[in-house]
């Protein structure tokens, strides 16, 4: 398996280092004074030259914000975060939005070459012989920090009058629009996480895709979180009107650092009728050493509202990084016909902890889902699938399909099931399936006597266990994908 | 001319357990073909599983000397690279794995270890389709992943392809008859002695004559308590089916 290969070599090049995203930019940095306080709210959204309703948006999250409690419910365990201690925005300094990528600091741009991210247009269309015309064509927002640095192939978007662009700006150009959709999906009072980042979020991407059209490329953000003690708070808001198509990529990483960051993100999806919002996310996030110092605590509320008739949504994930995972991208199926999908990878080794799953909500006649969950726990990590399929009493016809397969690498990681099933409709059918496993030393031996290292067995059996879900991503991610979850489970056996 | 292998004065355990196999002495020239006959539990299974590096095995006597190297200091990839192949009496499934995609896999991983150069997929494709042909494999089994919801005929079948695919210079086959009506007993004993030549030898393990018919062996070994107690000529399994083992076991104790 030619992919597999590829993996292995990759895992060779690395090294000691597992983690190749490592690396530290050294960028001068403006920041706003540490910790939270009514004042850093007023010093975002000063920065970002934001309308008065934005701030008192961001204001009313804030006073909420500090009545509500952290929540507890989930299977992971951390030191007490201490906010006050926490920079809420960082941005590279002498920065004004960039009008081309000559303008952007030739050191973020470097940073993205590093991990890969093809910034500049050309170097998408010449790099690779893959003749060109065929090869698909990717629109890249960056979110270096706090703000977004680039964002690619504009003119070509705008010709189909399509919206792609960092959520601030969006505010400035089409504030009707923001204003209509912002946090209609998630509220201010939907949880802790989701209403720290509507006090304090500080970009994100905006995307908007007018009736009828099916957008002609990839859209793809990649966040990257470089300052120390700095959290990550991005916001995307992504509309598919009536008839619409999109698929739409996110990836992250952030330099090794031995204390931890915060990122806590919201991802608004909100699809009219007949349309479909394709969302996949490779995230790598810093997982920290293997004894678990340092690493990303990832605290992130995605959710898609199927707002109109036979509309879709569809997640995939592939979760590979992180210290602490909490994410559970979710589905309201409100418009009739509507259907929602969740994918998901999901990969912890060392000490990660990850709590994830999704949520389908079943409010509309005829709404249907599907979730396919594949969890592999390696090192001495804990894995939890948490998952709520629901049925309002006037959704008849509810259907649910819930696969959720868990495998074990080794003896000292757990993996975990939490489903929970709420049918108010007595039509509703509701299906699940969960099958937990382990790699045996049998398979592995089968396979290298037949001369694969033990190295390659594993990724070998980890890549047959994901085909499923790895299949739903886009070609490119999941070679992408592919890579990582063998570069993620480098010594987890032996 | 050097034995292909050589087997001197094996000890071998279970790690934590008992000793299995106990003071065993084989040797094995290029080109030619031995079965190895035994009562159950007598350690047959275990050899193969030393000799090819499975782990949970501890040696504590002896040497194994393959293609002139010591291979009981290699790991099982190794091995694999130096030419020794197991059929494995029950071959182990390999969920989302495509049959084509592990052939692949395992056949580069092979030729890298050994310096040479890598089949591409067309080459590597071609190649299997025709072996598969001669094997009653069809495109669809190849599209399947490894093993999984196959009959047991269907496994030995494809056991037999990933060893003609591979080309190796000693198969050691355990009970490769096992599970076989007599069509597969012919399509598998076909591909074997495609496989004989000059250089390659085999290690026949199975507790019938029937499938001896097919592979005629040049020597055949009885095996009790660990080791080789008798050996004789292509007639000795026929006797063996008319006596048993009664008084070879007599001998071992
Ligand atoms: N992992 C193990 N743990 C404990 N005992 C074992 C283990 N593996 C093998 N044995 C024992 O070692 C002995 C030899 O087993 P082995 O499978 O090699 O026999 P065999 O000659 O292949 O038998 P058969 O003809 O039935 O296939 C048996 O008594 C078996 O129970
Ligand atoms: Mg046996």
């Amino acid at each position: 398996m030619a992919a597999v290969q590829d993996t292995v070599e990759q895992v060779r090049s690395i090294d000691v280092d597992q983690y190749k995203y490592g690396f530290e930019t050294q960028i001068e940095s403006e920041k706003a004074p540490k910790g939270l306080s009514e004042e850093v709210i007023r010093f975002i959204s000063a920065k970002k030259e934001e309308p008065e309703w934005m701030l008192q948006w961001r204001l009313d999250a804030y006073a909420r914000w500090l009545t509500m409690q952290e929540p507890e419910w989930a299977r992971v365990d951390y030191p007490a975060i201490d906010y006050q201690d926490l920079y809420y925005y960082s941005q590279p300094k002498q920065f004004k939005a960039p009008k081309s990528l000559d303008e952007v600091d030739p050191e973020i741009l470097k940073t993205y070459e590093k991990l890969g991210i093809p910034l500049r247009e050309q170097e998408i269309l010449a790099g690779v012989e893959i003749p060109e015309g065929e090869r698909p064509k990717i629109a890249v927002d960056a979110v270096f920090d706090s703000v977004s640095v680039a964002t690619t192939f504009k003119e070509e978007l705008k010709a189909a009058g399509v919206i792609f662009m960092p959520i601030s700006e969006a505010l400035r150009e089409h504030p009707d629009l923001v204003k209509q959709y912002l946090g209609s999906v998630v509220p201010a009072t939907d949880n802790y996480f989701a209403t720290l980042n509507q006090a304090v979020f500080s970009d994100g991407s905006f995307v908007y895709i007018p009736p009828g059209v099916r957008c002609p490329m990839e859209l793809s953000t990649y966040f990257r979180i470089n300052e120390k003690n700095t959290g990550q708070f991005e916001r995307t808001l992504i509309i598919a009107d009536k008839g619409s198509y999109v698929s739409y990529l996110e990836g992250c990483t952030a330099p090794m650092r031995d204390e931890n960051q915060l990122h806590a993100a919201v991802v608004e999806l909100v699809v009219l009728d007949d349309a479909e919002i394709k969302y996949s996310t490779v995230q790598n996030w810093y997982p920290g050493d293997a004894e678990g110092k340092g690493g990303i605590y990832n605290f992130v509320t995605k959710r898609g509202d199927c707002r109109g008739k036979n509309s879709k949504i569809s997640w995939t994930q592939v979760e590979t990084g992180s210290a602490i995972t909490w994410k559970y991208p979710s589905c309201v199926l409100r418009g009739e016909g509507s259907s929602g999908e969740f994918y998901s990878i999901a990969i912890s080794n060392g000490r990660q902890q990850v709590d994830s799953g999704t949520k389908m909500i079943h409010l509309g006649k005829n709404t249907t889902s599907r979730i396919i969950s594949k969890g592999i726990s390696a090192g001495r990590s804990n894995n939890t699938y948490r998952g709520l399929v629901s049925a309002h009493r006037k959704a008849a016809g509810a259907r649910n399909f819930t696969n959720c397969d868990s495998l074990l690498i080794g003896d000292n990681c757990g993996a975990h099931t939490v489903p929970y099933i709420e049918a108010k409709n007595p039509t509703a059918q509701f299906e699940h399936e969960a099958t937990t496993s382990k790699i045996s030393e049998d398979m592995l031996f089968y396979c290298m006597q037949r001369g694969l290292t033990q190295e390659d067995a594993v990724a070998l059996v980890v890549n047959g266990f994901v085909r499923d879900v790895l299949q739903q991503l886009p070609m490119e991610f999941a070679v992408e994908a592919q890579k990582l979850i063998s570069i993620s489970l480098e010594g987890s056996v032996g | 001319m050097a034995p292909l292998l050589e087997i001197k004065d094996l000890h071998a355990e279970i790690s934590g357990g008992r000793k299995i196999i106990d003071g065993m002495n084989l040797s094995i020239n290029p080109g030619e073909v031995h079965a190895i006959m035994g009562p159950n539990g007598a350690g047959k299974s275990t050899l193969s599983y030393v000799l090819s590096g499975k782990p949970g095995y501890e040696i504590t006597g002896g040497e194994v000397i393959f293609r002139g190297v010591n291979l009981l200091e290699l790991s099982p990839d190794e091995r694999a690279a130096q030419g020794l192949f197991l059929c494995f009496q029950y071959p182990l499934e390999i969920p989302g794995v495509s049959n084509m995609a592990f052939l692949h896999t395992a056949v580069n991983s092979q030729r890298r270890k050994r310096g040479e150069t890598e089949l591409t997929s067309p080459e590597l494709v071609r190649k299997v389709r025709e072996l598969g042909q001669t094997l009653g494999i069809n495109a669809e089994m190849l599209k399947r992943p490894v093993n999984v919801g196959f009959s047991g005929g269907e496994k030995k079948r494809n056991e037999t392809l990933q060893m003609m695919l591979l080309e190796p210079y000693l198969c050691v086959l355990d009970e490769a008859d096992s599970g076989l009506d007599i069509d597969a007993l012919k399509v598998v004993s076909n591909g074997v002695n495609a496989l004989r030549s000059p250089e390659r030898s085999m290690l026949v393990i199975t507790h019938y004559q029937r499938l001896l018919d097919y592979i005629v062996p040049d020597v055949v070994h009885v095996f009790a308590a660990g080791r080789i107690v008798h050996t004789g000529g292509k007639e000795l399994a026929l006797e063996l089916e008319a006596t048993g083992y009664a008084q070879y076991q007599n001998e071992a104790a």
